[in-house]
């Protein structure tokens, strides 16, 4: 193989959705059925109509004309808001669902990452699912055993080796779960936000590991993260997706500036949060007459979250991180909600805001299982320059001068 | 350098021929899901053979008990209850297979939303593990035969093979097609049932063909009455082999089928969309 070509080359993609208003996008068959002999006119005319082109279904474009070329050994990160296309464009690449138009060609063995964990069943032991997951995510039997020990130590559940996962606790779950992940070698790697999950300590350790795999073993990655952090420390090169598009290609840090000073995060963020206790349906501003996720200069800063909660929750810890564009961390909030029934729960928090006019980007935590860094932009502006805010940096730091005469 | 191996991704055409080598690379995942099946089935194991085992056995009981004591219903001049055994043990494994791959994809569907892999492989796994299933059933007919002294014929290596496959594809053919159904309807799987119910009178389960007279032409059309009536004729030595019978059905499961895979090709292409 000649060097010059690119192992992922993606010529003119394009995906279309057509909305359908059923809910949930199937029907019942009852349901069709009935409405046709209640209504047989009113069904035969909308057939025809659909037939000769009268009347549309409602199309969506997820993905529109996306061409990119990736050689082989890079690391290319991938963002843009929710909704975006960067989910649709992996979906694609990793044949989950085939796009409209356009071609894509793939020279390499693809593994792709969608989710940790994918088909784990709760009845078998760890070592079973370590089979299990690791040939639905391609690997062989052989190579399975090969590395079984290294997944074992790498998640670090030693005895609870042939203990059902159901008797898991979340974390050990997802650290199994990621340790199949991570040792998985295919040519190609294809990863999406699957670091949303764990605790802080172990998403480092994961970040390390694929750096090292990278390294040594000229994998080439496509990355998807709202973790920006992430993104700068692992990818040299970064896609940017706005509304279906691409809206950027280049060196990283570039791109990234770029995001942050034109993102517009949508108003109502989903943050991929599920476990079998709870599901975090949205993440919203609650910003009055302003923009979404913008916030006047000294105003507070107010974010609401909607949980659905499966099982009863005796204490249930919930937090919020504010990092900077330059990924450092400027403060956080957390809370304890105590006995939090099954059902759909709306938490508020209200933030002081001593933050300066920049951009900045908001994290959430859950039950310290959850953390995930960087689930939405936000702003504080100072638009008209009426309060005139005083220092620099990112933090307005109160102070008091006074002034004597001494002599 | 080996060569590498190229993927190309296009906007998919239903039949391609590929596809079935693409069955054939992915044999080992094929393994995976149906031990993965029969692990969580017989876990506890003396629950899981039990049940394979129970749910037919109870069943003979009662039919033993009512159509054949208390009705009479011919038993081709064998004892009742291995006469309906039999026929049960071939009913059960393509019901509880026709069952298992019309759902398969719904209750799949977290993996298939998440990793790519030839959707087929989903549904012969369930049918695999359906043969499991039978096998265990089957040691209680072996009990049956030497309870009653009844030798099955040579001609069972033959016989047997070809109605499983019959049964297989029968009831895979059904199944797919009841499958790319059930992905746009979610409750034709709660129509299934009784349309199971339906159907196990007219295959000759509980009663031999021969009872319906001129009217077992009819029944004919129904390939799994090929399957439970030339079943017996080897095992238990009810009827002469009806070859013709046994033709016909190779030939219209074989066509059932391919509707099937055609069907289900055509709605995998946007399954993963709809979910």
């Amino acid at each position: 193989m000649p060097t010059n070509t690119p192992i992922i080359e993606v010529k003119n993609i394009s995906k279309r959705y057509t909305i359908t208003h059923e809910r949930g996008g199937y029907v019942a068959l009852r349901d069709v059925i009935a409405t046709t002999l209640r209504k047989p006119f009113a069904f035969a005319k909308t057939k025809a109509r659909r037939m000769v082109g009268l009347e549309k279904k409602e199309e969506f474009w997820a993905l529109k004309n996306v061409s990119f070329e990736i050689n082989k050994g890079e690391i290319v990160g991938v963002i843009g808001a929710n909704g975006a296309g960067k989910s649709t464009l992996l979906k694609i690449l990793s044949q989950i669902t085939p796009p409209t138009e356009g071609e894509i060609i793939l020279r390499g063995k693809v593994g792709s990452l969608l989710e940790v964990g994918t088909g784990f069943h709760p009845e078998l032991t760890g070592r079973e699912n370590i089979f299990l997951n690791g040939a639905i995510m391609g690997m062989t039997g052989k190579e399975i055993a090969r590395k079984f020990d290294q997944i074992v130590e790498f998640a670090g559940i030693g005895k609870f080796i042939d203990t059902p996962v159901k008797r898991y606790s979340s974390g050990m779950y997802v650290r199994l779960a990621f340790s199949v992940a991570a040792h998985m070698e295919p040519e190609i790697l294809l990863v999406d936000e699957v670091l949303a999950v764990g605790d802080a300590e172990f998403q480092k350790k994961c970040l390390g590991k694929m750096e090292e795999v990278t390294r040594d073993q000229k994998r080439t990655i496509m990355f998807i993260s709202h973790n920006l952090d992430a993104i700068k420390r692992l990818c040299p090169r970064t896609i940017l997706f706005s509304k279906g598009k691409i809206d950027k290609i280049g060196p990283t840090d570039e791109i990234i500036n770029h995001y942050l000073h034109t993102a517009d995060t949508p108003s109502v963020v989903v943050p991929r949060a599920t476990s079998k206790d709870f599901h975090i349906t949205r993440l919203q501003s609650v910003h009055g007459n302003n923009r979404p996720w913008t916030f006047p200069y000294g105003e507070p800063i107010e974010v609401e979250v909607e949980l659905e909660v499966l099982v009863d929750q005796p204490s249930f810890q919930i937090g919020f991180f504010i990092d900077s564009i330059n990924s450092e961390r400027v403060g956080s909030v957390h809370d304890d909600v105590r006995q939090l029934e099954k059902g759909t729960h709306i938490i508020k928090v209200q933030i002081q805001n001593i933050l300066l006019p920049n951009s900045y980007e908001l994290g959430v935590s859950v039950q310290q299982q959850y953390y995930m860094p960087g689930c939405a932009v936000f702003h504080v502006v100072d638009p008209h320059n009426q309060h005139n805010p005083v220092g620099t940096g990112l933090v307005e730091i109160a102070s008091r001068f006074s002034h004597e005469r001494v002599s | 350098m080996a060569q590498p191996n190229v993927t190309i991704i296009k906007p998919k055409k239903i039949f391609r021929l590929a596809d079935f080598k693409e069955i054939w690379d992915y044999r080992e995942l094929l393994y995976f899901f149906s031990w993965r099946d029969l692990k969580v089935r017989y876990r506890q194991t003396m629950i899981g053979v039990i049940w394979a085992v129970v749910q037919p056995f109870v069943t003979m009981v009662i039919f033993s008990v009512f159509f054949g004591s208390l009705v009479k219903v011919p038993s081709d001049n064998v004892p009742y209850p291995i006469f309906v055994y039999t026929g049960l043990l071939f009913w059960q494994l393509f019901s509880d297979a026709l069952g298992d791959v019309s759902n398969s994809l719904v209750t799949n569907q977290a993996i298939i939303t998440k990793v790519y892999f030839p959707r087929l492989i989903i549904c012969i796994s369930s049918v695999v593990t359906k043969f499991v299933d039978f096998a265990i059933a089957a040691v209680i007919l072996g009990g049956l035969m030497i309870y009653y002294g009844i030798t099955p014929s040579a001609m069972s290596f033959v016989v047997i093979p070809i109605v499983f496959v019959i049964t297989f594809m029968c009831a895979s053919g059904l199944g797919l097609i009841l499958a790319a159904i059930n992905v746009k309807y979610r409750d034709v799987r709660y129509i299934l049932p009784f349309f199971m119910q339906l159907l196990i009178f007219v295959t000759p389960v509980i009663y031999p063909a021969s009872i319906a007279g001129k009217y077992s032409k009819i029944l004919a059309i129904n390939p799994m009455m090929a399957v439970v009536q030339n079943a017996r004729a080897v095992l238990l030595g009810t009827t002469p082999i009806n070859w013709a019978l046994i033709f016909i059905s190779l030939a219209s499961s074989t066509l059932l089928l391919i509707v099937g895979v055609y069907m289900f090709k055509k709605v995998e292409r946007y399954f993963a969309d709809i979910v």
